[in-house]
């Protein structure tokens, strides 16, 4: 199982789940995990635990990409649409895009509730991915 | 204390295949022509930088200064993304204000390829650029078409409104003999374009250009000395970060900051933006006699307009079905046709945008003149944090 990139998702049997990290001393949460410094201005936090990101949000918006991305994204062919949400997760304040995986734009709506899974790249990485909320 | 605007210069934007460097001597030529000076008498030169376009556009200030012959003044050259034009504007304008130059020339100018932007080459794992495309396919308009959908669902516009924006700027764009796309379209042409990124269509989303544009900045005692009479001046030039945390994706992204620690800031980045040069500036939303605003998407020029200060969040659909930003509208957004008809020469944009605003003030934008112009916003934002807002006053 070859991750499309290392360290920023884990997959277990009970899910999969974004790695973020937390600030030891202001509470801030990142996404991709951020090594070294806080990004927030006012705090001088250097440590940041690694913290695994709520699993489900909310749809804050969506779209699709009817024509092929250009390189380094590599399209299936023959292509299918990929669909994009960005989601607000509960509870972290923060909004993480994403492929969507077996949804269409015309499944989706603005709100409406999602979970983290994961599916193949069309070369065969894996990479994070929002689902039907079970 | 400000500077004053002496000359613009623009090369026709399209897709002539030609480089770079030829749209901006060009445009540099007109600009230092209506100027009425000559390229000898500029102290400082700024290019804004060019990244697709090899080692000349990583060092676009000595580029154009090498092809308009070496005359010995001091070149800068800086890339800020879609702001890389204002932040070339603003170079020029500290070095006039400081008293160390009286008069400074700004270019931009890009060759762009054909389709959708692709980040530069070569495998680049820790660049949040080459990341999205190779993750997730995530293209500039599949973030315009984030933005716009969430406009269909927060405020109840529809693909209607936005195919609107574009029939709006159609209308003023073929009036400009700048601008690449000059056919007035319909809204049912725009509804008909094929599907990009949901919600938006081909017609919805600004194409990539070739084009050039120069500015001539000079203090208002060299421009007295030239004899000229009550010039346009740059009121204020804005190049705010967003403040943490920001809570909008914005392209390259893969999320926002959280807003868990830290609450949200009162403006949220393209807000901030204007804000900042309103308060240079000492001129408020209400004082505004145009906009051009960054329309990289129809759906875009909506929250543009809400950002500017121009109506409240959600009302900017409002305004366009009552005609105001239209020309001839009570505050005329885009009157230069926008990105829509010019599509974007990155580099070259933020300068287009102040040549339109120069244009409109001098009362010299012939059929697109917007009556009574005193106050000009141009506003833009790129990718990794970079925007602007320049504001000119007559």
């Amino acid at each position: 199982m070859s991750l499309a990139i290392d360290g920023w998702f884990v997959i277990e049997d009970a899910g999969t789940h974004l790695i973020g990290t937390r600030c030891a001393a202001c509470g801030t949460v990142c996404f991709p995990p951020q090594r070294g410094f806080c990004r927030n201005p006012r705090c001088d936090g250097e440590s940041m635990e690694e913290t695994r990101l709520p699993r489900r949000g909310r749809i804050w918006s969506y779209t699709s990409a009817a024509y092929p991305p250009p390189e380094p994204f590599v399209a299936a062919e023959p292509y299918t649409p990929v669909t994009l949400a960005a989601v607000e997760l509960a509870g972290a304040g923060i909004v993480v895009l994403g492929q969507v995986k077996d949804l269409t734009v015309d499944e989706l709506e603005v709100g409406m509730e999602v979970e983290l899974t994961h599916g193949p790249l069309a070369d065969g990485p894996l990479v994070w991915m929002w689902g039907r909320a079970s | 204390m400000s500077v004053v605007v002496l000359g613009t210069g623009m090369h026709p934007w399209g897709k002539q295949g030609r480089p770079f460097a030829e749209y901006g001597v060009a445009a540099a030529r007109e600009a230092l022509r209506d100027a009425g000076i000559a390229w000898t008498d500029v102290q400082f030169l700024v290019g804004a930088d060019t990244i697709r376009n090899g080692y000349p556009g990583f060092v676009a200030g000595s580029t154009y200064a090498q092809a308009l012959g070496w005359s010995g003044a001091r070149i800068a050259s800086c890339y800020a993304a879609c702001a890389s034009g204002a932040q070339a504007i603003d170079i020029a304008r500290m070095r006039i204000m400081a008293g160390l130059c009286d008069v400074a020339l700004v270019v931009g100018a890009d060759a762009t390829p054909k389709g959708f932007f692709k980040p530069v080459g070569g495998d680049r794992p820790d660049d949040p650029d080459w990341l999205r495309f190779r993750l997730l396919g995530a293209t500039n308009p599949a973030y315009f078409g984030l933005y716009a959908r969430r406009r269909l669902a927060l405020y109840g516009e529809t693909t209607e409104d936005f195919a609107a924006v574009k029939v709006k700027n159609s209308l003023a764009g073929s009036l400009n003999p700048m601008a690449r796309y000059r056919k007035v379209v319909t809204a049912e042409e725009v509804l008909a374009s094929p599907m990009v990124a949901d919600p938006l269509r081909l017609m919805d989303i600004c194409a990539t250009s070739d084009g050039g544009a120069a500015l001539v900045l000079a203090s208002p005692e060299y421009a007295r000395r030239l004899g000229v009479a009550d010039p346009v001046r740059i009121a204020a030039v804005s190049t705010v970060t967003p403040t943490f945390p920001n809570t909008v994706l914005e392209l390259p992204n893969f999320a926002t900051d959280s807003s868990a620690a830290v609450p949200p800031p009162e403006r949220p980045f393209r807000a901030a933006i204007a804000h900042a040069a309103y308060e240079e500036a000492g001129v408020g939303p209400g004082d505004v006699s145009f906009a051009e605003v960054y329309d990289l998407s129809t759906a875009l020029e909506l929250d543009w307009i809400e950002d500017v200060g121009l109506c409240p969040p959600g009302e900017a659909g409002k305004l366009l079905r009552a005609g105001d930003t239209a020309l001839g509208g009570r505050v005329p957004v885009n009157p230069s046709g926008g990105l829509a008809s010019f599509g974007e020469a990155i580099p070259a944009q933020a300068i287009a945008q102040v040549c339109e605003l120069t244009r409109q003030l001098r009362g010299r934008a012939g059929e697109r003149q917007v009556e009574g112009a005193r106050v000009g916003l141009a506003a833009n934002q790129g990718l990794f944090g970079h925007g602007s807002a320049v504001i000119a006053t007559r």
